[in-house]
């Protein structure tokens, strides 16, 4: 089964420039979950003010809108996609991380199968 | 299961190889390396509940695990002993005062894992021993587990694994990463080990039953690992190309109610493209190392043709034809010719692949094999030789013992051109 565990950080968007330690330490640990054939992606994201948002209403009309939605606390700064056996490896392996001043929110990923058939029947994309 | 066990058992999965790798360079013996990690794992299920799981539960299995090894030997010691045990433990004592595992630096520990897969998958043991001790040792699991996957009973498993223990102890086999030449020579069977869990996962994988796809899932887990202690070795991308690709299927391979769908009747939309990406990259690498690509670069390069074809009709047959005179002739098998058959078939016209199949009549090892009639059945059809190929599909059909595959062949044979 896979997770993915989203980091977020608990600090202002200001204060999102690592030191070298610190991207240090987590390049150890990207390796140790890459050693034990664990990873399978990851990435760190940029602020929102480089992306944007989309709003839908009730007739599934887009509207693209700037700015930020949430409180800088309450944004993703990055992922990990994870293998892993039980949600309690996951949780470890996400314990393990060693950023500080962050929460990482850990979640098992939909496998098709997880749908009823009627709705596995009408997906057609990758 | 309490969650206070469940979360030790989870430590347990991440922690259990690394220790026992460790243990076992200490003592030389991977038996007695997991009686002892198994003896730590027992005294953190008594202290972790009321404690908490420590800040770094690797070193404190690893400490304790030391203090049993010295607190057994003591007390095994008051005891007549054979001469040749004391001297064997006393051995493994002194060794293990030398060797301080914390200070160990990470390449120590990546090449203890990796003597622990060689060892685990040595070649006096049989493929089902070399399989067992593997996702015992390696990959923490329980007998109860190990036997569902191989469909055997517990007692079956749990014999199979004292003996193969037995075997490496009186066998005397060094606890190392065998060097240069005979590294080459013992790799393949490391990866047939890895191989053979992937297809026990891969082969039944039917529906909703997890346990098939959790054994993919290590059999996967366990190359990517190799992957990253050896990366010199072609052959290993070569393998975990051809799992990646081949896991990417999955959910693809059998239809709602459990039949088998055919790679070319398979739903593409329902491949996994990370699976797909992560084994490309993973063909790449071996491609780029020195020298040709082996028996598993080669299947996965054949199975990367099937990828890159976002529909079935655009499949690039001629080279897959190419990669299969390849293989062919690195690693000669019927086998290899049957699928070599289909690709010609495909490539230049059944007639093509007939005529190869002419030459395989006689094979012995094909004398079973419902894909042979099956194979000549499709290539019949396609040529318009219908009554030939219906009595191929019903011929088939005799063979097959999966239940399943014998529907299929049978109305393929009431109408062998549709």
């Amino acid at each position: 089964m896979r997770f993915m565990m989203f980091m977020y950080p608990q600090i202002e968007e200001e204060d999102w420039n690592p030191t070298p330690e610190a991207v240090a330490a987590m390049g150890r640990y990207n390796e140790e979950l890459q050693k034990a054939g664990m990873l399978l992606s990851l990435d760190g994201l940029r602020p929102p003010s480089d992306g944007g948002n989309v709003l839908f209403d009730a007739e599934s009309k887009a509207t693209i809108v700037d700015g930020p939605f949430t409180e800088a606390k309450e944004v993703v700064g990055g992922y990990w996609l994870i293998q892993a056996r039980s949600k309690e490896e996951a949780l470890e392996w996400a314990s393990r991380c060693p950023d500080s001043n962050c929460r990482i929110e850990v979640r098992r990923v939909f496998e098709m199968e997880d749908f009823p058939q009627e709705v596995q029947d009408a997906y057609e994309g990758p | 299961m309490t969650e206070a066990t469940r979360a030790i058992e989870a430590v347990w999965r991440i922690e259990s190889a690394r220790l026992i790798a460790g243990l076992a360079r200490m003592v030389g013996d991977v038996g007695l390396a997991e009686d002892l990690a198994q003896d730590a794992l027992l005294a953190a299920l008594e202290k972790w509940p009321g404690d908490g799981v420590p800040d770094n539960p690797g070193a404190w299995l690893m400490a304790t695990a030391k203090n049993r090894a010295i607190d057994r030997l003591r007390r095994e010691k008051t005891y007549e002993r054979k001469r040749e045990e004391i001297a064997y433990e006393t051995g493994a004592l002194f060794a293990m005062e030398r060797s301080d595992f914390e200070a160990a630096a990470d390449e120590e520990v990546g090449d203890d894992l990796l003597a622990l897969i060689f060892t685990c998958c040595h070649p006096l043991l049989s493929r089902e021993a070399r399989a067992a001790l593997t996702l015992r040792l390696l990959g923490g699991l329980a007998t109860p587990e190990i036997a569902r996957a191989f469909l055997a009973s517990e007692a079956t498993v749990a014999q199979r694994l004292v003996r193969a223990k037995r075997a490496l102890r009186e066998a005397k086999v060094p606890f190392e990463v065998p060097r240069g030449a005979e590294l080459e020579e013992r790799l393949p069977s490391v990866l047939e080990v890895i191989y053979l869990v992937f297809n026990e996962g891969y082969a039944a994988s039917a529906g909703t039953d997890w346990v098939r796809r959790d054994l993919c899932e290590e059999a996967l887990r366990l190359g990517r690992i190799l992957a990253e202690l050896a990366p010199r070795q072609p052959e290993v991308h070569g393998l975990i190309a051809l799992l990646e690709i081949q896991a990417s299927r999955l959910a693809a391979r059998h239809g709602p109610g459990g039949e088998p769908v055919l790679l070319l009747d398979q739903d593409r939309a329902r491949w996994d493209p990370l699976l797909i990406v992560r084994g490309r990259r993973a063909l790449e690498r071996a491609e780029e190392l020195p020298g040709p690509l082996g028996p598993y670069g080669l299947q996965a390069a054949i199975a990367a043709c099937h990828a890159r074809a976002l529909r079935a009709e655009d499949t690039d047959w001629v080279r897959i034809a190419a990669l299969y005179d390849v293989l062919a002739q690195v690693q000669p098998s019927p086998v290899v010719e049957l699928n070599r058959a289909v690709a010609l078939g495909m490539a230049f016209g059944p007639e093509a692949g007939l005529a190869l199949l002419d030459e395989l009549a006689g094979e012995k090892e094909l004398a079973n094999y419902h894909l042979l009639p099956s194979v000549r059945g499709d290539l019949l059809a396609k040529a318009g030789r219908e009554d030939e190929a219906a009595a191929e599909f019903r011929r088939a059909a005799e063979m097959t013992e999966n239940e399943r595959e014998r529907e299929l062949l049978l109305s393929r044979a009431r109408r062998p051109g549709g």
